[in-house]
């Protein structure tokens, strides 16, 4: 956590709410996101309980499985979420743009835009990775041989949530995003970050109800109940109310499952049922409400500058899915091999510098917080003193001296960027020099310096003439913003192919194995004395 | 941090005892350098691992290592992790074989060295292929994952390998046949600024260390260690192997007595005199301020430290080291401030510049890695923190802190880490597949606390 975040959660709590982490919206949002509630049985891995999903506020689709341990019934809520899913993939799927041959990169198409879907944290965003994993490798009715086949899109859905949720890793991608996660980068709220998690509370902070300060809306949210027990505010999920677990639902759920053993009447059935579906609605619908609420507080921030840079990465990615799933490629592997998951990190790696640079540049408030930390620094131009590149061509080196009130930590020779408005990239430079202002007499001030002069050599960005290009040298009273960090970092070099992965690595995989054999199942862990303890 | 893992390849002796049954620190790293010298230029393995505890000579064995095989006709390229080490081992390269044709290979935007200008031999290049002749071609791990489609080199040395990444191995390991890989297993692990869970466990987990996944890959590869620090004095030496290095002790090259530390200027009796006394009697010392939580850059500890610093160079300090009967001045060169975090060592660095101090090295561990000073003065990582963090617990931050001083070592701090390290058990999730390490931050930290207990100097008397 920064010092400036510190700062903002004590203001937090002595103003009694929320206060700004931003000044802009660092993330994308959709038009129409898709929002995805879901809710998973107590002490069941993988076995969902319902999901509220859907693109229209006002009506949602909600998704029940009246008893979690039936298969069948499972089978049937992964289809139905296949059927709120996969056709708004379907419908971005074909809007395309031409991108224009670059120097690296033939001509070639990307959607137009892509789907979004929003969960209500990050625990609801793993859960969506889970329901990738346990439902792409899945057989379908097509398969005569598939002991429990399952409805004929569950396995491609299970491929798109996968594709979204390994696609949420990457810093300042915005495909599949977590409401708490958008919120707390926006606000600071005067409660821990763990206390975050819970969106209730994390709402409460943000935008109370009237009449209430943001610490006593957050307690309500966390912990009243009605008279009949039950939160008023249910958790966001997946986990559910133990509360709700055992005095509502265990019974609605025995009596669902007596309906259906007795052999009664479908009527009685379709009573008992209805009844779960009303119960676990009541369960998600106030999540659902905060989802949008969240929603409405992030469109009243104007978009950051290079949102859309790193949308289009996202509109990338998409594009890069459908054209595996065009091409008849396998589900995404179980693990990654070696290659692929050095490729993703040093993927990510670049996101997150790319991120970390974009907000700061996008947004006072974030730049902040790298000129506080030494990573950049602000103020006037004092001097400009014209000197020179050494060699046959003299290129111009001119030299700044910067009064800044912060403190960069900088080594001389570290470079320093500057942006430059309507240029494509940002100025070069570097750090000659940092010093503390003394007086005029050369003797220090008492108590500290109230500013630092920061001699700069800029060394790019000026032309290639002998005289630098109009506007590109500022001038003595103009303010300047440097940072230390690259506006626009990119990749390292390429890995190798997976065949060529060297000896240190274990050898290419599957070597010797003919294409197309499925990869041999784990070996079952060996019982040791401890199994029987 | 990273424990070696053990494999079944044979391991050194390296009891090195006389005939009379002592410890002859000289004859136990000549025997480890043989045996090490030999695998490498007459093993079968395609992988050598050497494990060097702190200032061991890892230098001095890569620069002979190369030497050798140079003389032996291979064609060898060196691989090493950051511009200075390069440059340092470029260097001693060329020193120590100044006919020999080294091709130093660099980035357009990073020029190496100047000094190595004075290396006739020593051919600085930006493409690998005007290099080819060279003997010997040294890079960084950076720079080498740009080579691409050249002939690959019979063998390679891989310097500080356990600070490398295992995707920094995979990007470069095409570019040879077979390496000897050199590190310190105690030092900091490498880290990514990414989460990088949901690799953990596997063999190739890219955001761990080089030598663990080629060690999962090749389990029989040949280990050796190096048996003996030069570096730390008798009276760190039994710490430091105790505390970071359980299972792979080593033993100081020098006996009690031998390095001494005395002052010109008697202490006035406050703290920083009384700790610099104790520091120069014992090889350790701890200078406890009183407990509080505070920011990071603590100003009393940043005055505390500096205040230590101004007094150490204030009171004429004279090192010895046997066997040269001649003291040498302690000069601001030979002293470094360590910290854990940038912000801190900035803060350092203001308040020596305050008290008219220039010339003393003040960075993080991450950059001290690899240096070595006379005395050095730590702000520990723990002080005036209100948790324990699995940054400020790692081990190998407080490993590098506590291993870079040939005399003394002064730790600042305020008191109750102890009590801290008791509220903030390690609780980090358990991987499955992931090598359990030790000894854990946690005990390291109690170790090293426990000992410099025994050198506390209370801040005012």
């Amino acid at each position: 956590m920064s010092l400036m975040n510190t700062l903002a959660r004590a203001e937090a709590v002595a103003a009694g709410r929320a206060v700004p982490a931003a000044t802009v919206r660092h993330r994308h949002l959709a038009e129409r996101p898709l929002v995805l509630v879901p809710l998973t049985t107590a002490g069941e891995a993988g076995a969902p309980l319902g999901a509220m999903v859907g693109t229209d506020r006002d009506a949602p689709v909600l998704l029940v499985v009246p008893q979690p341990l039936d298969r069948e019934l499972r089978f049937g809520f992964f289809a139905g979420l296949a059927a709120a899913v996969l056709p708004l993939m379907a419908a971005y799927e074909d809007d395309v743009e031409v991108e224009p041959a670059t120097r690296n990169r033939e001509e070639s198409e990307v959607c137009a835009d892509a789907p979004q879907i929003v969960v209500p944290n990050s625990a609801a965003l793993e859960y969506v990775r889970l329901l990738g994993r346990s439902t792409r490798f899945l057989r379908t009715v097509e398969d005569p041989d598939a002991p429990h086949p399952v409805p004929v899109p569950v396995p491609l859905l299970g491929r798109w949530l996968t594709h979204y949720g390994e696609r949420a890793r990457t810093p300042g991608s915005a495909l599949l995003v977590a409401m708490t996660e958008l919120l707390t980068r926006h606000w600071a709220t005067g409660q821990s970050s763990m206390e975050d998690q819970h969106l209730g509370a994390l709402l409460g902070w943000i935008d109370p109800p009237p009449g209430l300060d943001g610490a006593v809306a957050a307690e309500r949210a966390q912990t009243d109940r009605a008279p009949d027990g039950l939160l008023l505010s249910p958790p966001a999920g997946p986990a559910t109310d133990p509360l709700f677990d055992n005095r509502v639902l265990a019974p609605a759920m025995a009596r669902y499952d007596a309906a259906r053993t007795d052999g009664a009447d479908a009527a009685e059935v379709a009573a008992a049922e209805a009844d779960v579906r009303r119960l676990v609605g009541s369960q998600l619908r106030p999540t659902w409400d905060d989802v949008w609420h969240g929603l409405d507080l992030l469109r009243a921030l104007p978009e950051g500058a290079r949102v859309a840079d790193r949308w289009k990465r996202d509109r990338w990615s998409f594009t890069g899915h459908r054209d595996r799933l065009r091409a008849g490629e396998p589900p995404q592997p179980k693990r990654d091999g070696a290659v692929a998951a050095a490729q993703k990190l040093a993927g990510r790696e670049t996101a997150q510098a790319r991120v970390s640079a974009q907000e700061a540049l996008d947004d006072p408030l974030t730049m902040a917080v790298r000129r506080l930390a030494g990573e950049a620094f602000a103020g006037e131009v004092t001097g400009v003193e014209m000197t020179y590149s050494e060699g046959r061509r003299p290129m111009p080196r001119p030299l700044l001296t910067v009064r800044t009130p912060d403190l960069p930590q900088a080594e001389p020779g570290t470079k320093a960027y500057r942006a430059v408005p309507g240029a494509k990239s940002a100025q070069s430079a570097e750090i000659v020099s940092v010093a503390p202002e003394v007086r005029s007499d050369g003797t220090p001030y008492d108590g500290g310096p109230a500013a630092h002069l920061v001699v700069v050599r800029l060394t790019g960005g000026m032309g290639s003439g002998r005289v630098p290009k109009e506007g590109s040298v500022p001038e003595a009273g103009a303010r300047v913003d440097f940072t230390l960090f690259e506006h626009d970092p990119r990749g390292g070099p390429g890995l190798p192919e997976p065949e060529q992965t060297p000896w240190t690595h274990g050898g290419p995989p599957d070597a010797g194995v003919p294409p197309g054999t499925p990869p041999p199942a784990d070996a079952p862990d060996p019982v040791t004395a401890e199994d029987y303890l | 941090m990273t424990q070696p893992v053990r494999a079944d390849g044979p391991d050194t002796d390296g009891s090195g005892r006389g005939a009379g049954g002592e410890f002859d620190p000289g004859r136990a790293a000549a025997e480890a350098t043989a045996a090490i010298l030999e695998s490498t230029l007459h093993g079968t393995a395609r992988g050598v691992v050497v494990d060097s505890p702190p200032g061991a000579g890892k230098s001095t064995l890569v620069v002979r290592a190369a030497r050798e095989l140079a003389a032996a006709g291979e064609s060898l390229m060196i691989v090493a992790q950051t511009n200075a080490q390069v440059d340092d081992l470029a260097d001693r390269l060329a020193t120590a074989e100044p006919e020999l044709p080294v091709g130093r290979l660099h980035g357009s935007e990073s020029l190496p060295d100047k000094a190595l200008d004075r290396h006739p031999a020593l051919v600085k290049d930006t493409s690998v292929a005007n290099l080819r002749s060279c003997k010997v071609v040294i890079a960084t791990a950076a720079k080498w994952a740009y080579v691409k489609d050249t002939e690959p080199w019979r063998h390679a040395i891989v310097d500080e390998a356990y600070q490398m990444r295992s995707d920094a191995l995979l990007q470069v390991a095409g570019l040879f046949e077979r390496a000897l890989f050199v590190g310190d297993p105690g030092q900091l692990d490498p880290f990514s600024v990414v989460g990088a869970e949901q690799w953990a466990g596997l063999s190739y987990d890219p955001s761990a260390s080089a030598v663990v996944t080629l060690l999962a890959h090749n389990p029989g590869l040949p280990q050796h260690r190096l048996p003996v620090s030069w570096r730390l004095p008798a009276s760190a030496a039994p710490l430091v192997s105790r505390a970071f290095y359980p299972y792979t002790p080593f033993r100081s090259g020098t006996g009690h007595g031998d390095r001494r530390l005395v002052f010109g200027v008697p202490g006035d009796g406050d703290g920083p005199d009384r700790v610099l006394d104790e520091a120069a009697a014992s090889g350790w010392g701890l200078l406890e301020l009183p407990a509080r939580h505070t920011p990071r850059t603590d100003p009393e500890a940043v005055r505390a430290v500096a205040t230590v610093v101004r007094r150490l160079l204030d009171r004429g300090g004279l090192t010895y080291a046997a066997p040269d009967p001649d003291p040498a001045p302690l000069t601001a060169d030979r002293i470094a401030v360590g910290t854990a975090h940038r912000d801190q060592a900035a803060a350092v660095r203001a308040a020596l510049a305050d008290l008219g101090v220039a010339g003393v090295t003040v960075d993080t561990a991450n950059r001290l890695q690899g240096r070595e000073f006379d005395v050095t003065v730590v702000l520990h990582p723990l002080s005036g923190r209100p948790d324990a963090t699995a940054f400020h617990l790692e081990t190998g931050r407080l490993c590098v802190l506590a291993s870079r001083h040939r005399h003394a070592c002064i730790v600042v701090c305020r008191a109750g880490v102890a009590e801290l390290l008791d509220e903030h058990p390690s609780s980090e999730p358990v991987q499955l597949g992931v090598t359990v390490k030790f000894p854990d931050g946690w005990e390291a930290n109690h170790a090293v606390l426990a000992h410099l207990a025994e050198h506390r100097v209370a801040w005012r008397a």
